[in-house]
């Protein structure tokens, strides 16, 4: 159950589009069950009244969206923001990824988004419907008149059971209440895979990396990687690949990306988010970023707009080199 | 029909897998289910359905061509092709099933593509009657029939029992060298199960998907239809519907280069990636919506164009599960074929 209700932001949205200071609302679009929502454009309160959602299945992060949705736009767009995605907007903002002033960003109060695949778990096949807006989620199939009951703790998404903020770092207005930057046990699994051998660690990962089908969902969602156009995808590139020739080049992928959004990746979860095989991909990140913590010292990117993250700035603080390759053997 | 206790079925499976491979859907670690090569203490998964069709196991997402090798001047071809042996898939959905006779039509027509018909020709494909259908199953659209797959031997699923029907000279081949370990029984059971499940079907959320806007002869119709703006508006570009349909059969060519020669090889393509079929003029679909389209238009107009009328959809619902948008055929049929398809 979210604190701000679907009702309120369509208020808000519909008197910023009737007031004119917005000329579109960026948004979570029905789907054809309840929990399957499509990021979409809406234009009219007619259009919010229809499909407009707001649950605990609206997980996607609409800052990336910004870089395209805003580019041609005449007026501002209204974006609606989780405090995980107000990260990724500041971070978009310092890399120049798309312009402030067409965007009004609404802050919005976030308990957590459900993963229907932890619901699936409990509920089974054959959802007809879910409802979100009490203090239990309630899912009903097809194969049962009364619905399950089920806590939404336990069937909370990994990056949510890992919150690290529920304050918003970025908006124009806020609805609700703000939260706390939380001291999360994000790390935890990082810590766990540190203390494998070199062996067990790579064995975990190349059992996990096998399921990869190269679809490239975790690149695409993610909005650390806008570049306008992916080495990957470039044939010209020697590197570009559309598929698993063999193992160790997948595995190539995944670590080149890691290494290409160090230092500017937020920890919003996406890339785990939208993985079909349900790869483990944000441990690979976190463990970048809790190596640039204790190397540099806390850094969160996003945190602010302009930061210098420590990978692109030079002290002679700086840790050497040579520390990181010692760190291998203990 | 013929049926074994359930209680035997990795005797079952046994037997079958000492003349030949058998894949069968294995659950994984993080939950989901993928067709694994069977051996002693590998467990049959219960699930609904895997991640990836079994069309990987006759068009794999990469399979080597054939190679080069050169020294000094001259270059040498080489024939990487081995022998297919038999093998055997069990428990292929209905919907699955299906999707082989779509891959069929482009696969094995002249030119035949040798690669996948040698494996088609060696595989045996034993169907699994469905009984839990989920919110995202629509075979019935396409006249699939769940409760009755087809494949050389279609299967039923009980409490207590597994059921064998075979269908063509491949099955009854295998059903014969099942015969110690299954017996002849009547068809009461599996009729009752049928009938449980025609009944799921129809009260399932997609059951009245309607696909009469969609067929050959609607390119004109459909084309230039303005709700193409707003169903791609928010497409990632990423391949996971592509890579997770059981029907997609793109690939590209591509030559990998080890040195001192090259491995030629093949892979699934996706019409959803920005390279996808680019020529020397450069490339033909710019932007996501062109993209977006030609998939869908693909799977509902062209192909059935081509091909007597047969969609290039079964129904399936991995899109509907796995995409990172949640933006699939389903709401593409239902904005573009209206109201009578909802």
């Amino acid at each position: 159950m979210q604190k701000i209700m679907r009702e309120q932001l369509i208020e808000k949205a519909a008197s910023l589009l009737n007031n004119g200071t917005v000329t579109a609302v960026l948004g979570w679009g029905k789907g054809e069950f309840d929990y399957d929502v499509t990021p979409a454009v809406f234009k009219t309160e007619e259009e919010l009244k229809a499909g407009f959602v707001w649950n605990d299945f609206c997980g996607a992060n609409f800052s990336k969206y910004l870089v395209k949705k805003t580019d041609r736009l005449e007026g501002k767009l209204l974006v609606f923001l989780k405090p995980c995605d107000t990260y990724s907007f500041n971070q978009l903002l310092t890399e120049h990824r798309f312009d402030r002033e067409k965007v009004y960003a609404i802050g919005v109060p976030c308990n957590g988004m459900a993963d229907i695949a932890k619901i699936k778990a409990v509920s089974g096949e054959g959802i007809s419907a879910v409802d979100t807006n009490g203090e239990k989620i309630a899912v009903t199939t097809i194969y049962d008149d009364a619905p399950v009951m089920i806590d939404p703790a336990d069937v909370l998404a990994e990056r949510c059971i890992n919150c690290k903020s529920k304050k918003h770092v970025a908006y124009d207005e806020l609805l609700g209440e703000e939260g706390d930057v939380i001291d999360s046990a994000r790390f935890d699994e990082v810590a766990r895979l540190e203390a494998m051998s070199a062996d067990e660690r790579f064995a975990f990962w190349q059992n996990e990396l096998s399921r990869c089908i190269r679809c490239n969902a975790c690149r695409d969602a993610c909005p650390a990687c806008t570049c306008e156009k992916c080495v990957f995808d470039n044939p010209a590139s020697g590197v570009e690949n559309k598929s698993p020739a063999n193992s160790f080049e997948e595995q190539l992928f995944h670590v080149i990306r890691a290494y290409h959004v160090a230092g500017r990746c937020t920890d919003c979860g996406e890339c785990s988010r939208v993985c079909p095989q349900n790869i483990p991909l944000h441990l690979l990140n976190r463990k970048f970023i809790k190596d640039i913590n204790e190397f540099y010292g806390e850094y969160q990117a996003g945190e602010t707009v302009g930061s210098r993250a420590p990978l692109v700035n030079y002290t002679t603080e700086d840790i050497e080199p040579g520390e990181v390759f010692d760190r291998r053997d203990k | 029909m013929r049926k074994c206790s359930l209680n035997a079925v990795n005797e079952v499976f046994a037997e079958i897998a000492k003349a030949a491979k058998l894949y069968l859907p294995v659950d994984q670690a993080d939950g989901s289910a993928a067709f694994k090569e069977w051996e002693n203490g590998v467990t049959w998964s219960s699930a609904l359905n895997t991640v990836k069709s079994p069309k990987d196991l006759f068009f794999p997402q990469t399979e080597d061509l054939m190679a080069f090798k050169t020294e000094g001047k001259s270059i040498e071809v080489i024939d990487t092709r081995r022998e297919v042996e038999d093998f055997v898939v069990f428990g292929v959905r209905a919907c699955d099933v299906k999707s082989f006779e779509i891959l069929d039509r482009v696969f094995i027509k002249e030119p035949v593509d040798s690669y996948y018909a040698s494996k088609r020709e060696k595989g045996v494909i034993v169907a699994l009657a469905c009984t839990k259908p989920s919110e995202t199953c629509f075979c019935t659209a396409f006249g699939i029939c769940a409760e009755e797959p087809c494949g050389d031997v279609s299967a039923w699923k009980t409490e207590d029992a597994l059921y064998f029907r075979a269908n063509t000279e491949k099955g009854e081949a295998l059903m014969k060298r099942l015969e110690a370990l299954t017996e002849e029984c009547g068809e009461d059971a599996v009729n009752a199960q049928k009938e449980k499940t025609a009944q799921i079907m129809k009260k399932l959320p997609l059951a009245k998907l309607d696909t009469g806007a969609f067929g050959g002869g609607k390119t004109e119709q459909l084309f230039n239809a303005p709700e193409w703006d707003e169903l791609s508006s928010a497409c990632l570009g990423c391949g996971t519907c592509t890579f997770v349909c059981p029907t997609c059969q793109c690939y590209d060519i591509k030559d990998f280069n080890t040195g001192n020669g090259v491995i030629r090889y093949r892979c699934w393509d996706s019409c959803m990636y920005s390279e996808f079929t680019k020529m020397a003029h450069g490339n033909n679909r710019l932007t996501q919506k062109e993209r977006f389209r030609q998939r869908f238009m693909h799977k509902l107009v062209y192909y059935p164009e081509n091909n007597d009328g047969l969609f290039s959809c079964v129904g399936c619902g991995r899109c509907l599960a796995k995409c990172p948008i949640s933006m699939n055929i389903v709401k593409v049929m239902k904005k573009l074929g209206g109201k009578d398809s909802e």
